[in-house]
């Protein structure tokens, strides 16, 4: 009578994982190539304004970064709690962005050089002093075209 | 003297799951795949150091006057203004749909595919901020002239080529341009009032 009691000995055969590897070496290589290491490692904390009308940056390798921000809490006892300009991996004031400009131009090719683009990651709390300071070393510099980092307002 | 046939055993392939799964993991927690995205503008190319300080003489009515203070406080125009309004306010400034003598002057120019076109060539938004404005209070500004331009873009393309303005080639976003050609001045910086 009872049709569905699980008395009946069928066993399930074990799963066939043989594939498995490959499934996840599909995963991984498709990580490994979308994957860009963090070149920088921030010392300022920032969070970006919000905006709406965003443009996406296009190509990275014509990209410069400026940051500006509050430092990180280990460097706060070294550096103070003011607002702080990043370059690279250290610490600028607005004198250093020309020849930091210059630099990574230099650093790049030829032909890609005058698509330069600088994307200025500026914390939002900032006063507009600082970045008028940045803003006026960049034109000064020839780096004319700018991007203000933001993200998407909901 | 037969010799034995040797059997090469399976290499047991068990594991090369676990040793994948850990290079996974490595390059998922490493992996940072934010595209960075933001307002894109142009700066002003430097002033030459040598060259004498000349006001460019600019028509009072083709300058829209953006201030904002170190209050994060707006004034267009010499009157306050919401950041709300100022998209609609910085619209009816560029194309001046009345022709009113407060507003820029309106030219007829001819722009290639589109034929005769209002086009209030000399218009200038002139954006002064403070020292001591919050940046985020400036990019609200900024986003709102953007927005101002770009609804007008898109406005015009679909009226004209029945299309958005990024879907368009390369020569008609030339001519849109010519019709809204984007001018946001930003002054050199001052200090207006309070905090020094």
């Amino acid at each position: 009578m009872s049709k569905f009691s699980k008395s009946g000995g069928r066993s399930m055969p074990a799963l066939n994982t043989s594939s498995l590897p490959d499934l996840i070496f599909t995963l991984l290589f498709f990580f490994m190539i979308t994957t860009t290491m963090r070149e920088v490692s921030l010392k300022v904390e920032f969070k970006v304004p919000q905006a709406t009308e965003l443009q996406k940056l296009e190509k990275k390798s014509l990209v410069t970064f400026i940051y500006a921000g509050k430092p990180t809490r280990e460097f706060r006892a070294k550096m103070g709690g003011e607002t702080r300009i990043q370059l690279n991996d250290k610490f600028a004031e607005t004198a250093e962005i020309q020849d930091y400009i210059a630099q990574e131009r230099a650093s790049m090719k030829e032909e890609d050089q005058p698509y330069m683009t600088v994307s200025m990651k500026i914390d939002k709390a900032t006063k507009m002093g600082i970045v008028t300071d940045i803003k006026q070393a960049l034109r000064e510099a020839q780096a004319l075209k700018i991007t203000y980092s933001a993200s998407m307002k909901q | 003297m037969a010799r034995k046939k040797r059997v090469v055993e399976e290499v047991n392939s068990s594991s090369t799951a676990d040793i994948a799964f850990l290079l996974l993991i490595f390059f998922l927690v490493t992996t940072s795949m934010d595209t960075d995205k933001g307002l894109a503008r142009r700066l002003p190319p430097p002033a030459p150091k040598d060259a004498p300080k000349t006001d460019i003489n600019v028509k009072e009515r083709n300058v829209l006057i953006v201030l904002l203070n170190s209050n994060n406080q707006l004034m267009v125009e010499g009157l306050p203004l919401d950041v709300k309004q100022l998209c609609n306010k910085a619209k009816e400034f560029i194309t001046n749909p009345t022709n009113s003598p407060n507003l820029p002057e309106v030219f007829d120019v001819n722009v290639a595919g589109m034929g005769k076109m209002k086009v209030t060539t000399n218009h200038v938004i002139s954006l002064q901020n403070d020292r001591g404005t919050e940046y985020q209070a400036y990019i609200e500004v900024q986003n709102e002239l953007i927005r101002a331009y770009n609804e007008l873009r898109d406005d015009l393309a679909s009226a004209k080529f029945g299309k958005p303005y990024n879907a368009l080639s390369e020569d008609q976003k030339k001519s849109v341009q010519e019709v809204y050609p984007q001018k946001i001045s930003e002054a050199e910086p001052k200090n207006y009032g309070g905090a020094k």
